[in-house]
């Protein structure tokens, strides 16, 4: 699969994650999370109208991520889940009557599970939101089933079928994904996955069509959104004297776009 | 009144099928259409496309704007003072006309209106190099006053002052003040007739008064009125006449019913050139008659529909010839021919019917299009298909604003309609009294500076004495800003009592007011403009570290500002409330302060395109914002201020009280579409969730905007590709290629809440 990357891709070195365990984050409910920003989005940051909730930190260093200044958890600020919940608690009026819910997003959520899990808790159970979570799986065994439970809807990204490929975009391995994609379906929990088309790194037919197989075998995925890939997130890239290794990649053909989701609709998803 | 009994046949044959009510024994359109009309719950599917007819006639209009475009106008018949008779009939195409009637005697020519005021059509012809006729410059100089002429008589040197400083500004001293909604379905419902019959009972009643109230100024004011009202209902049977109609009795179909509806607001445009010539809530009314028709079987889907997009063809050339300072303050050649759709009924049945889809449709049959200003009263509990109607037409045209029914209909009742952007008005019984607006964030700066004024230093406002602290105090500041607002409002509520009287006296609005109940309910719409910037400037006095850098004469021309302050926009009470303060504190001011034949205060936050205008006529502000920098329109939060997406910065704009600014609260939204969804569908359903989730919070007004920023910049350049272009700005709609370029800059710097 390597021979599908283009040269000037590299394959990076990424140290590896502090163990954190569920059974740690059990015993002691910090107030405090580190966030990067809260923001109102319609329609993308899944169904409707959402109070999004940025955490800091992800343990992934994705090629074409537009929000690199997530990355590190030391760059957010501290905040208290008590003003996370009364931001929040402004909107449910609004959301109420518009359709949504609240999400939690990132970074990677699931880098602070506890904080995470009090969030999605408090906005479902004090607020009365439909409540989801965006994450990319790869800490998925850091989400306890008691914050499953309090996570309507998980927005799952797959980045890619091939392991190295995986490896390539992320700078991690692909199989954590993977086995909370399954347990996700165990539990009966609802799934929208992501997947974004990048031409040159996850466009080959066999990665698409390994996504949307076990993606269609999961059983729990109401939705695929094929995301194609885009440039907006360079300048902050530049910002933060990062280089954009993508800088030279096409943005897919809508034609190529839309084939894709029919490899999704083929294995009776709903692609858009 | 006695009826003839060859009168009572043609009412009869009119009014067949029709149930009874009230409505027969006196002027009631509202019960009129409550108790005929048949809501529509289902969705777009019915809707029928354009005919060729309708495209030949469109196309014949719109080959002719680009040559509109360059040279400002088509044509003017610079010869011929308007009135309601004074042109000849004129045709689009007379054979395919469905609707007749134009203002002049040809497409896109414009009338002059000298009752407003002399100069300003002199100077209009000399624009446009026409010729200036000498006879009429006597006569409307020498022989017959203006209302313009008028209220330069009776100004103050102090209203002079800051008229010229920019502090009160856009007055409709020099312009129609416009803003009233005649009921032109009374034409269509009852025949002019019958109209002249009831004024002349109105003013019979009248002479009925005891004496002592008989010969009071209000009364004999009131008699010459409807002396002049019954003369105009005369002069629009005449002008229909001559296009060989006979509008003396009520119409008898659907057909007729709209070219009555038209002839109406026909004689009130060729009549008026006021600011905003707005059309009122007829879709529904409409519907009545097309329904009858479809009913009997003799009109179909089709031909109802040719009938309302060539009604809505005659409403989009409508032309108003104006000066380039007028155009200046309200770019692209409005007119505000505002019509108000949908809404609930009070017994809870949506107002929503099939025309009020067709006139919606108009916007794909003929393409999106500035005018008429399709204005969507919207309320959670209207059917989902009209609800997605109307958020697919906005997706796909941005030619749609919303106002709140859930505000509107507990205040002023369900037959109520929005007069030029956000003023809303029961029809034909509420009009009001056009006040522009004055600029807070100017007065904020006198406020610091002791009432100079920081551009020209004058002494303009109240010498309150100018802040001398190195560091400025927020309780010291807002002292000064008091004392400089209660100036302002006693100047300006001055200003318009004025205006309003000599507008009354020299520029009467006679045949809009025949349309009207004899004892109307008026309101002296004030209005505010710069919220935002003076907001946020006091949330920096207030949160932040505010330095006044002084000039030699110890004028603060500009400001250091240390640290960070909670700007309006971001939902944070901290600014939200500095914001909601100032509203109530103006309106609290203007209040004191008595009336011309005692109109209620109101006041809206509402700038239009002015904005830009207003910008240019202010210093730099301790917000940080630049001398001449254009404030945020209406009362939207200051552009790139507003950093947690559109919902975060409509929620700081819906805490602004409408009890204190019931003349409207204007917030313009533009969003990518990628903003609102990732398919069409959740598109639709998510714009119109966001509207349900606006007005449950009270928002007021919501003009949205679906648009890439890419297509407007590709606009600027390239304007000959994008003649029907149409973005919603502060309360109307314009053809982007027809701004000035100033402007078309000012909404692309706007915000753009898209995804990311």
């Amino acid at each position: 699969m390597t021979t599908l990357l283009g040269p000037g891709i590299p394959v990076r070195q990424v140290p590896p994650v502090r163990a954190a365990t569920p059974a740690a984050a059990a015993t002691h409910r910090p107030s405090e999370g580190s966030v990067h920003s809260w923001d109102l989005s319609t329609g993308v940051d899944g169904p409707g109208t959402r109070f999004v909730t940025f955490l800091s930190g992800c343990p992934l260093t994705c090629l074409y991520c537009h929000n690199p200044d997530t990355w590190k958890m030391r760059n957010g600020k501290r905040t208290s889940a008590d003003a996370v919940i009364a931001e929040a608690s402004k909107y449910v009026r609004f959301i109420a009557a518009s359709g949504g819910g609240a999400t939690v997003s990132g970074g990677e959520p699931l880098l602070q599970p506890v904080f995470t899990g009090e969030l999605l808790h408090r906005l479902k159970h004090e607020l009365g939101l439909h409540t989801a979570l965006d994450t990319s799986g790869f800490l998925g065994v850091r989400a306890t089933d008691a914050l499953l439970r309090d996570t309507d809807l998980v927005l799952l990204d797959i980045k890619s079928w091939d392991p190295d490929t995986y490896r390539k975009v992320t700078g991690r391995p692909l199989r954590p994904t993977l086995d909370f994609a399954r347990r996700l379906a165990d539990l009966g929990r609802e799934v929208h996955v992501r997947f974004v088309l990048v031409p040159g790194l996850t466009d080959d037919p066999a990665d698409v069509e390994g996504v949307a197989a076990f993606a269609g075998g999961l059983g729990n995925v109401s939705r695929v959104d094929v995301l194609p890939f885009h440039k907006l997130g360079e300048a902050k890239w530049q910002a933060l004297g990062k280089t954009f290794t993508l800088h030279d990649t096409p943005a897919p053909s809508p034609e190529r776009v839309a084939s894709a989701r029919e490899v999704f609709r083929a294995h009776g998803l709903h692609a858009v | 009144m006695t009826a003839t009994p060859a009168e009572t046949t043609v009412t009869e044959r009119a009014w067949k099928g029709f149930k009874g009510g009230l409505w027969r024994d006196a002027v009631d359109v509202r019960d009129f259409i409550q108790r005929n009309y048949t809501p529509y719950e289902g969705d777009a599917g019915f809707l029928a496309g354009p005919t060729d007819r309708t495209l030949a006639v469109w196309k014949a209009v719109t080959d002719r704007f680009p040559e509109e475009r360059a040279k400002g106008v088509y044509d003017v018949a610079y010869d011929i003072p308007s009135t309601i008779t004074a042109h000849a009939p004129g045709w689009i195409d007379r054979g395919k006309d469905l609707i007749v009637g134009l203002q002049t005697d040809a497409p896109l020519k414009r009338a002059i209106m000298p009752y407003g005021g002399w100069r300003m059509v002199a100077g209009a012809l000399e624009t446009y190099g026409y010729p200036v006729s000498e006879e009429l410059e006597k006569v409307f100089t020498e022989h017959r006053k203006t209302h313009n002429a008028g209220v330069f008589d009776a100004y103050t040197p102090e209203i002079r002052a800051a008229r010229k400083a920019g502090i009160v500004t856009g007055l409709p001293d020099a312009y129609g003040r416009g803003r009233i909604i005649g009921d032109y379905r009374r034409v269509a419902l009852y025949g002019v007739d019958r109209l002249i019959e009831v004024k002349k009972e109105e003013k019979a009643g009248l002479d009925a008064l005891p004496a002592g109230n008989r010969s009071l100024e209000e009364t004999i004011r009131l008699r010459e009125e409807l002396a002049e009202q019954i003369r105009a209902l005369g002069e629009l049977k005449a002008m229909a006449a001559s296009y060989g109609h006979d509008i003396s009795g009520p119409a008898t179909s659907g057909h007729e019913a709209v070219q009555w509806l038209y002839f109406a607001y026909l004689a009130a445009v060729k009549e008026q050139n006021g600011a905003a010539m707005s059309l009122g809530r007829t879709s529904t009314f409409v519907d009545v008659y097309l329904q009858r028709d479809l009913d009997a079987g003799v009109l179909t889907e089709e031909r109802a529909q040719e009938i309302i997009d060539d009604f809505i063809i005659k409403l989009r050339i409508v032309r108003f010839l104006r000066t380039p300072e007028y155009d200046e303050l309200f770019s692209g050649d409005p007119t505000w021919v505002t019509e108000s759709i949908g809404g609930m009924g009070e017994d809870g049945r949506p107002l929503v019917t099939r025309t009020s889809f067709r006139y919606l449709q108009t916007l794909y049959n003929l393409g999106p299009a500035p005018e008429p200003n399709m204005t969507v009263f919207w309320s959670p509990s209207l059917p989902r298909g009209f609800k997605e109607f109307c958020a697919k037409v906005s997706i796909d045209t941005s030619s749609v604003q919303y106002e709140s029914d859930e505000l509107m209909r507990p205040r002023f009742g369900d037959d109520t309609a929005i007069a030029c952007c956000v003023s809303a008005m029961p029809v034909g019984k509420q009009m009001q009294f056009f006040g522009a607006r004055v600029n807070l964030a100017k007065t904020l700066l006198y406020a610091i500076n002791g009432g100079r004024d920081e551009k020209s230093g004058a002494q303009v406002g109240p010498a309150t004495g100018a802040l001398t602290s190195e560091v400025l105090d927020y309780d010291e500041v807002m002292a000064k800003f008091d004392a400089q607002m209660e100036w302002l409002a006693g100047v300006y509520v001055h200003a318009l009592n004025v205006i309003h009287y000599m507008h009354d006296k020299y520029a009467y609005e006679r045949l809009e007011m025949a349309l009207h109940d004899r004892d109307v309910r008026r309101t002296m719409a004030c209005g505010i403009a710069g919220l935002s910037v003076a907001a946020d400037s006091l949330a920096a006095v207030k949160y932040a570290k505010v330095t006044p850098v002084r000039d030699a004469t110890g004028l603060a021309t500009d400001y250091l500002i240390d640290g960070d302050y909670p700007a309006y926009g971001n939902n944070d009470e901290r600014a939200d409330e500095i914001a909601v303060g100032l509203v109530e504190e103006f309106m609290r001011k203007v209040r004191k302060h008595p009336t011309y034949r005692n109109a209620e205060h109101t006041q809206s936050v509402l700038t239009i395109t002015s904005n830009v205008v207003y910008g240019k006529k202010t210093g730099n502000t301790p917000d940080g914002r630049r001398a001449g920098e254009p404030f945020s329109p209406g009362a939207n939060p200051m552009n790139g201020r507003d950093t947690h997406g559109y919902v975060a910065s409509a929620l700081s704009v819906a805490k602004l009280p409408y009890e204190d600014a019931e003349d409207g609260i204007s917030l313009t939204h533009t969003v990518t579409p990628d903003g609102l969804g990732r398919t069409p569908e959740e598109r639709i359903a998510n714009l119109a969730g966001v509207l349900d989730g606006y007005t449950a919070v009270d928002g007021f007004h919501m003009n949205v905007n679906v648009l890439n920023r890419d297509v407007l910049m590709d606009a600027m350049e390239h304007p000959e590709n994008y003649p029907q272009l149409t973005i919603r700005v502060s309360g109307y709609a314009v053809n982007f290629v027809r701004l000035t370029r100033e402007q078309q800059l000012d909404v692309l710097n706007r915000t753009f809440h898209g995804s990311l």
